[in-house]
């Protein structure tokens, strides 16, 4: 019995809107834990571990999201761990979100002068200090209209983790649409409300960038 | 832990990567070309063409960049249909990929366009160079150099990105590792090669577009 296309099917992708919002900011978190770790690991004193975060960046960049949801999928029952979905999504996306994050804040962190450390140095600051204290105030300004620009990414490709089963935005949109068979209503308004969510993120971004450039 | 990996099976399949790979490829291959153009077309016109063609092309991008790729799929391979444009996979994958590649194009070249000064333009035209002339030798050849970088990894991530094109059963590289999947059970081994080769892909893009760089502007 296929059923009409109506409002409630409209709620109803409406309130699947919810799910890739806390996707979104799960793996933002995860992500960004991830990312602080590999962003200061890349511009430590320490060779091997600058070498080691280098590696994960690039490794991570250069495997599609897919594999890396497949794999954390098929992984979890190998390393004991309940097969849910879920928690898949949110591993895969911490990775994933880590390197990109993590690119992002080195590039800031790197913008800010030698010569702002070396002055830290100066006055008997530890490496973390000169971190805490120097670096990161200043490099958050340069960072934070390309993460907001990275945010509109993450919530877009939450969508993929309809393929492995997680209930969000693209995959009610596709349980609509076997109930409906109804794919482009189903589609345009996942579509739109897609837009509604990151559309504002970019605008904002882009105010943001424009901000620095003036101000520098 | 107990599991043992064994990747005998995966490797015994090496057909279907070897054709996934290719697909892949020639995927790709044909979206960069085609992206890249569309890239370069509405970035003059977001720039250069009157009002209402500017607030067109400007409305294409932010559609298409404030979307995800999944969805648009999905709407051109089942959602067009019915309006009675109905394409196979592949088809509906290139043309999705070909639209979604050029707006992330189209911001790279307006970008790179725009950091032309305008000096520069006005000593092309002062040289007696037609406009057309200018566009191609004063500012798109010096501009692109600049945005090389940024189209290289854009073209990088949309390689990645057909891995999409399985979903909608375009028999590409992920599509292999799902029949491989689904006949060896295998599952975690296979992924782990299929990430392996789209990393090698990556590699090799890096250095193919490394080397057209060097070759394209190396000698100025």
């Amino acid at each position: 019995m296929i059923r009409e296309f109506g409002w409630i099917d409209v709620f109803y992708l409406v309130a699947a809107a919810r799910w890739t919002i806390a996707l979104t900011v799960a793996a933002f978190i995860g992500g960004g834990i991830v990312g602080v770790v590999m962003a200061v690991l890349r511009v430590s004193g320490i060779a091997p571990l600058r070498w080691f975060a280098f590696l994960y960046v690039q490794v991570v960049q250069g495997t599609p999201l897919l594999v890396l949801l497949f794999l954390f999928f098929f992984g979890l029952a190998i390393v004991g761990l309940p097969v849910l979905p879920w928690i898949a999504v949110a591993l895969a996306f911490s990775v994933y979100g880590g390197a990109f994050l993590g690119e992002i804040w080195r590039g800031a962190l790197q913008a800010i002068p030698k010569t702002q450390w070396e002055a830290g140095s100066a006055l008997g600051l530890s490496f973390t200090e000169q971190l805490r204290y120097i670096i990161v105030p200043q490099a958050v300004r340069v960072a934070i209209p390309p993460t907001v620009g990275f945010l509109v990414q993450l919530i877009k490709n939450t969508s993929l983790a309809a393929t492995i089963g997680f209930v969000e935005l693209t995959r009610e949109a596709q349980l609509t649409t076997a109930s409906t068979f109804q794919p482009f209503a189903a589609y345009m308004i996942v579509a739109l409300l897609y837009f509604l969510l990151c559309f504002p993120l970019t605008q904002w971004s882009r105010h943001l960038e424009r901000k620095i450039n003036v101000a520098a | 832990m107990t599991y043992t990996l064994q990747f005998r099976d995966v490797f015994a399949s090496w057909e279907y990567l070897l054709q996934g790979v290719v697909t892949t490829l020639y995927l790709s291959s044909i979206v960069i070309i085609f992206g890249f153009l569309i890239g370069v077309i509405c970035a003059a016109g977001r720039i250069y063409a009157n009002r209402v063609l500017r607030m067109v092309i400007g409305g294409y991008v932010e559609a298409i960049r404030n979307t995800p790729l999944l969805v648009q799929l999905f709407i051109v391979f089942f959602g067009l249909p019915g309006f009675g444009l109905r394409f196979d996979a592949t088809t509906a994958a290139v043309i999705t990929f070909t639209v979604n590649l050029g707006a992330y194009s189209t911001e790279i070249v307006r970008a790179g366009l725009q950091s032309i000064p305008r000096a520069q333009i006005e000593a092309g035209f002062a040289l007696g160079l037609s406009g057309p002339q200018v566009f191609r030798y004063v500012i798109l050849s010096p501009a692109l150099k600049m945005m090389f970088p940024a189209l290289a990894s854009q073209f990088i991530l949309l390689m990645l990105a057909t891995s999409i094109a399985s979903q909608i059963s375009v028999n590409d590289l992920f599509h292999a590792a799902s029949i491989i999947q689904s006949r060896t059970f295998r599952d975690f081994e296979v992924y782990l090669v299929v990430g392996v080769l789209y990393l090698a892909l990556a590699l090799i893009f890096r250095v193919a577009f490394a080397l057209i760089y060097k070759l394209a502007f190396g000698r100025r």
